[in-house]
């Protein structure tokens, strides 16, 4: 029935396609997408130039999507950098949908904490998400396990305050009732009860999540102020092209179309799932 | 009405006290001596020792607390080791730029989205709903720094039409000011129209579906005012509300876009204090911005008085 969906069906495809290629990058016409030559600096796309090994081979390589200001392959770039996007959307949306079903389930059931919770998550939610993710990143310098965790936090509130309204909604539900009648545990009602019903609505805003992850991380990236320039990611392509954009601009528009396509197909994922799994909210926008 | 506004206002306090601790706790819990990595990489043992006592170091950490709020508060949001001056006075230069950015997008944005919204409800179901929809979905995914370089290399450097980047004060003349000023709105202004389109479109048709429109048209009303006089200004609770919420989205956008068109504004100030680990610009900054999200919020909620006289409080 979600597979009836034609925007499950257009963004699962494309997403699929995009985790296919992350996977098999490395058989799929790639060098190290690490590898420089100066020889072959600033290649327009399809333009055939030498690339060496790290044992000191030249091999002859067709750059498909050109070459950068150092002789890197485009091409490999992009593809390598669809591997850590993917990572850091899935690793984002699971860890902020983690701590935001504990506290959601907190907040939701334990009611004298309710109140101080849901203050401190209206705070961090008044702080723009693209700002705290800065912040954090500058502290702790970036690497992959600080982005992922620089994303995560600001989404943390959103999840927090979803999985709360469900709780509130399905405690008043008269098996609830029924299993504090007869003395269920707090804990075993709590994620034995209520948790398996807040699943769809927590899949379809999981997804969303990982869509914005995936947005935010390469906007850090670009900014500067992301992962590590060494690591092939589509933001740290656009940051090293878009100083020669104006003579060169493939730098720029390769990984940025791929960028887009892959938001879009979560996007559109999210939105299918929304529509199929959980009408209640697609009446809501 | 004076009162919901005492309890409105007294409601953001807490929000605001969070956002300080986060603040503040920011760099306490960095690894590290908070007031070596206050000073910068270039700081002397003197410096350091300055900022040490100023910031009360030897003391709790809730007393420290309590003496950076103080300063806060009354304005003093400490010096940038990299720029050399008070942090208050650099957000204020910075100001204009973001300012002037801000403001044109929202207008655009506004102007373009709501007559759409309308329509797709109008038309619901058909080409041209189904055609906003789908533009819907490609305005919040498409990065804006994508679109960014997108519309300069169609619009700039192809038509010619748009200076590639750089910023003119306003001083400098309004129509040079606007010229630069043109394209970073409009960029921005994509993610900001999707939203609000679909709200609009949303909270248009939800009000299409009451009784009082099918009075209004058997009363023999054009379909324009049905649709703005009465669809329109019912919905407009919402649309309000979304604005606001959008604004967060608008700050995390304005970072990007000054650093992408060269403007020389609050976001641009934001990714270079991060490079240079000018930490109390980071902390300025984040507080600013904040603040002017809960203020713009605090504003919209107080206007639901005007743009729902059935609102009373």
């Amino acid at each position: 029935m979600v597979w009836q969906n034609w925007s499950v069906r257009i963004g699962g495809v494309a997403l699929l396609i995009l985790v296919l290629v992350a996977t098999a990058a490395p058989w799929l016409g790639t060098v190290d997408p690490t590898l420089f030559d100066a020889a072959s600096r600033d290649l327009r796309p399809g333009a055939t130039g030498e690339i060496m090994t790290l044992e000191g081979q030249v091999l002859k390589h067709t750059f498909l999507m050109g070459s950068d200001s150092f002789g890197r392959d485009i091409y490999s770039r992009v593809l390598y950098g669809t591997r850590v996007s993917l990572l850091v959307g899935v690793a984002a949306a699971g860890l902020s949908l983690a701590f935001g079903v504990v506290l959601g389930l907190t907040a939701g059931y334990i009611r004298w904490l309710d109140g101080p919770l849901m203050r401190v998550m209206d705070g961090i939610m008044a702080i723009p998400a693209i700002l705290i993710a800065i912040a954090v990143v500058a502290l702790w310098r970036g690497s992959l396990p600080t982005v992922i965790v620089a994303i995560a936090i600001p989404e943390i509130p959103r999840v927090t305050r979803l999985v709360r309204a469900l709780v509130l909604s399905i405690r008043e539900e008269p098996y609830v009732e029924a299993a504090v009648a007869l003395g269920t545990p707090t804990g075993k009602i709590m994620f034995g009860h209520i948790l398996p019903n807040t699943i769809a609505p927590l899949l379809v805003q999981g997804t969303y999540i990982c869509a914005f992850s995936i947005l935010l991380e390469a906007i850090l990236s670009f900014l500067g102020v992301g992962l590590p320039p060494d690591i092939p990611t589509w933001g740290n392509i656009m940051a090293e092209g878009r100083v020669q954009f104006v003579a060169y601009p493939h730098n720029v528009f390769f990984p940025g179309v791929f960028l887009a396509v892959t938001v879009l197909a979560v996007n559109m994922l999210g939105d299918g799932l929304r529509d199929t799994l959980d009408p209640k909210m697609a009446k809501r926008v | 009405m004076l009162n919901f506004v005492l309890r409105r206002l007294a409601a953001t306090v807490p929000v605001l006290l969070v956002v300080a601790v986060f603040v503040f706790l920011l760099l306490r819990l960095t690894p590290g001596d908070p007031a070596a990595i206050m000073a910068g990489d270039a700081a002397t043992g003197e410096q350091i020792e300055r900022i040490r006592a100023g910031l009360g170091l030897d003391r709790p950490i809730p007393v420290q607390f309590g003496i950076w709020l103080g300063k806060v508060v009354s304005g003093d949001l400490g010096e940038s080791f990299y720029y050399r001056i008070k942090v208050a006075t650099l957000i204020g230069q910075r100001l204009e730029p973001t300012f002037a950015l801000a403001t044109l997008t929202i207008l655009i944005a506004v102007v373009v989205s709501i007559p759409l919204g309308v329509v797709a409800a109008w038309r619901f179901g058909g080409w041209f709903d189904r055609a906003l929809m789908g533009f819907s979905v490609m305005g919040f995914s498409i990065p804006v720094f994508v679109l960014a370089y997108l519309l300069i290399w169609v619009v700039s450097l192809k038509l010619g039409w748009f200076p590639v980047q750089g910023y003119r004060r306003l001083a400098e003349g309004f129509l040079p000011f606007l010229h630069h000023l043109i394209l970073p709105a409009i960029t921005l202004s994509v993610i900001y129209i999707a939203l609000i389109a679909r709200v609009t479109r949303a909270s248009v048709l939800e009000a299409l579906g009451e009784d009082y429109i099918r009075t209004a048209r058997a009363k023999g009303l054009p379909e324009l005012r049905v649709l703005v006089r009465h669809a329109l200004a019912n919905a407009a609770v919402p649309i309000a509300t979304v604005i606001g919420i959008g604004i967060a989205i608008l700050i995390g956008g304005v970072v990007v876009t000054e650093s992408v068109y060269a403007i020389p504004g609050l976001g641009r100030l934001t990714v270079d204090a991060v490079l240079a680990r000018d930490f109390p610009t980071i902390q300025g900054v984040i507080l600013f911005f904040s603040f002017i999200y809960v203020l713009v919020n605090l504003l919209i909620d107080l206007s639901y008085v005007f743009l729902d006289p059935r609102i009373r409080y």
